[in-house]
């Protein structure tokens, strides 16, 4: 929900018009109107970074925080601005084992996109294939798939992943099933209510009307058409397993010691806040919000543009 | 109608004996817990008689036939940890909790409306931007985090709230109330806030939406035309007409909101059916775990039964379009 700026500049042509004849390609159209947003452009450029950074950890944090060899006891609990005897600046300052927590925030954010992409992506796959497939085939599939995911519904995803997690244990894939599961039937629900009103469209009747296979009226008509709003959910779901990794980890039921996320990072600095040692859980979190936040108002932004009730 | 009810009670009591299964059935495959009750130098025979007692030679279906009889009966099992009857234990949780999230729900939904009826009736106000931006970071920012935010700030860094605990209590009606003493209440100020704040978040956009459109309602332009003071437009119609969707939304939050107070009461020590829970799941305390989620179930079916109802009584198209499917 992020307010539209009618005063943006206007140098673009409006969408939809071509600017020599040729029509423009939708993807163009569509990132013409992004930019337009300029807090959501921000937040876009500020997610690709943090990926990037994530993704490039090894090669951009100051120091690997993992290794033992380059830690040092005498550099435990320093404030920010600290010198290590590593002879570089701990800008974010160093954790109880002396590790220099800007490198332990760029590993555990690593970790935490890793696990909640993992589970975003295999929710999204879960959820839209019962979606669609209960509004394809329609009639008792239909009553019981849905049935069942109403029913999830009704339960609050936190309880489900913290339930879950408890009982299957600490590790990464655990983690993820248990992410998966909290998640899946907001996909299902999204997918079901798209492809129920696409699956009465006439071009969906028509492709069925011509010797064409199921799967292929499936795939090549049905899902692409449901794709806008399962992107959007999407976008909100990932933003949203990231919170409930953290929060999970942070409860001691997520990920195992040796791989510190984010949340586990705010768990383990919880302890020395009371001793006034707040960044050690304060600049985790930071992190964790900045990209919480930039990931919603990017989705925010898709929706906004994927609505067509919000067009004129 | 009275189809209608029977039709939704049989699938609540049909849901309920499903997450029993699913829930004996998950608990039973963490750990042995066995090893946690037995210490390790125990005899064989020792062994043995101890599993015996507690039933867990029998078949996992007998397990679960004797299991769901006793649920039946109001028998949830002992804890292997407190080594009392695990309602006993929960039921003396219970006050604890329901006093953190009855505080922050009420809270979260006169703030939460106020600000989004004045964001509503003032959109392009700068306050009103203000409060929608605190309701974006309040959905965004993991609650957990600002729960240790709350402490630094309030507890650590200015001394005024304790960081933790539940304070003095007074005994009414043979139950302790922490809000009842000015200590008390002085513990439950900041878990209340904590909890509050995501409720509170989506509150403001609930008001501010139904605000938006009443305010363009034919209702609000007669009572201007009718000379009737915005004030009293507000408190009379606006709130009328936002009052159903926040209702339901309290409603359906009020279970949510006692998932989520398990965190809170993580972070806040604060000793509720939460932090039990938490600490159940750590020691593997099957039956405390067991009951925690199978009463945790009822309540959201029976939140769920209530407001299938309400809503079946208020619009009758849902009686007639739930028969259909």
């Amino acid at each position: 929900m992020t307010p539209s700026n009618p005063k943006a500049p206007t140098e673009n042509p409006p969408v939809g018009m071509t600017e020599t004849g040729k029509p423009t390609p939708p993807i163009l159209l569509f990132w013409r109107e992004f930019r337009r947003n300029r807090i959501a452009t921000v937040a876009l450029g500020i997610t690709i970074l943090l990926a990037f950074v994530a993704l490039f950890a090894p090669f951009v944090a100051p120091q690997d925080p993992y290794n033992l060899q380059t830690l040092s006891l005498m550099d435990a609990r320093r404030p920010p601005g600290h010198v290590g005897s590593g002879g570089y600046v701990h800008i974010l300052g160093t954790d109880a084992q002396g590790r220099d927590l800007l490198s332990a925030i760029l590993y555990g954010l690593r970790i935490s996109i890793q696990i909640s992409l993992a589970a975003g992506f295999i929710a999204l796959t879960i959820g839209a294939t019962i979606g669609v497939l209960a509004a394809y085939i329609g009639g008792w599939v239909e009553t019981v798939l849905m049935r069942m995911v109403d029913l999830q519904l009704s339960f609050p995803a936190i309880l489900l992943a913290l339930v879950l997690s408890a009982l299957l244990g600490q590790g990464k894939a655990q983690l993820i099933t248990a992410l998966v599961a909290a998640q899946y039937a907001y996909f299902a629900r999204t997918a079901y209510g798209a492809a129920t009103a696409e699956r009465r469209k006439d071009y969906i009747e028509a492709a069925l009307a011509t010797p064409l296979s199921a799967r292929r009226v499936i795939f090549r008509h049905l899902l692409p058409n449901c794709a806008p709003p399962l992107i959007v959910v999407a976008t909100v779901q990932i933003a949203s397993s990231i919170s409930l990794e953290a929060t999970l980890s942070f409860l001691g039921l997520g990920l195992p010691v040796t791989e510190p996320s984010l949340g586990m990072l705010i768990a383990n600095g919880f302890q020395y806040m009371m001793s006034g040692r707040y960044w050690l859980s304060v600049y985790p979190g930071l992190m964790l919000i900045l990209l919480i936040m930039a990931i919603n108002i990017v989705g925010d932004q898709i929706r906004d543009q994927l609505n067509p009730r919000l067009r004129r | 109608m009275l189809a209608f009810i029977i039709q939704r009670a049989l699938q609540a009591a049909l849901v309920m004996v499903v997450m029993s299964m699913i829930v004996f059935l998950g608990v039973y495959a963490v750990g042995n817990p066995v090893d946690i009750v037995i210490p390790p130098d125990a005899t064989i025979a020792m062994r043995e008689e101890v599993i015996r007692r507690l039933g867990l030679d029998l078949p996992l279906w007998k397990q679960y036939g004797i299991f769901a009889w006793n649920l039946l009966q109001g028998d949830f099992g002992r804890s292997f940890i407190y080594n009392m009857p695990v309602l006993e234990l929960i039921g003396g949780r219970l006050p604890a909790t329901l006093e953190l999230v009855l505080i922050s729900i009420l809270f979260a939904t006169v703030t939460g409306v106020s600000l989004g009826i004045y964001a509503g009736v003032n959109p392009e106000s700068r306050i009103a931007k203000l409060i929608m931006g605190l309701s974006i970071l309040g959905f965004s920012v993991p609650s957990f985090w600002v729960g240790l935010i709350l402490i630094l700030t309030f507890a650590v860094h200015f001394g005024i709230f304790p960081a933790g605990g539940r304070g003095e209590t007074v005994m009414v009606f043979g139950v302790e109330w922490s809000f009842l003493t000015a200590n008390g209440l002085s513990h439950i100020v900041l878990p209340a806030l904590n909890l509050a704040l995501f409720k509170m978040a989506m509150m403001i956009r609930l008001a501010r939406a139904g605000t938006r459109e009443a305010m363009l309602s034919d209702t609000v332009k007669f009572a201007r035309a009718a000379g009737i003071s915005e004030a009293t437009i507000l408190r009379r119609h606006v709130l009328k007409l936002i009052s159903i969707p926040i209702i339901t939304v309290f409603g359906l939050e009020l279970g949510s909101t006692l998932a989520f107070a398990v965190v809170t009461e993580t972070i806040f020590s604060w000793p509720g059916v939460g932090k039990l829970i938490i600490d159940s799941i750590t020691v593997l305390d099957r039956p405390v775990m067991v009951a925690y989620l199978v009463l945790t179930a009822f309540v959201f079916v029976m939140i769920n039964f209530t407001v299938d109802l309400v809503f079946a009584l208020i619009d009758p198209r849902i009686r007639s379009g739930r028969q259909k499917s």
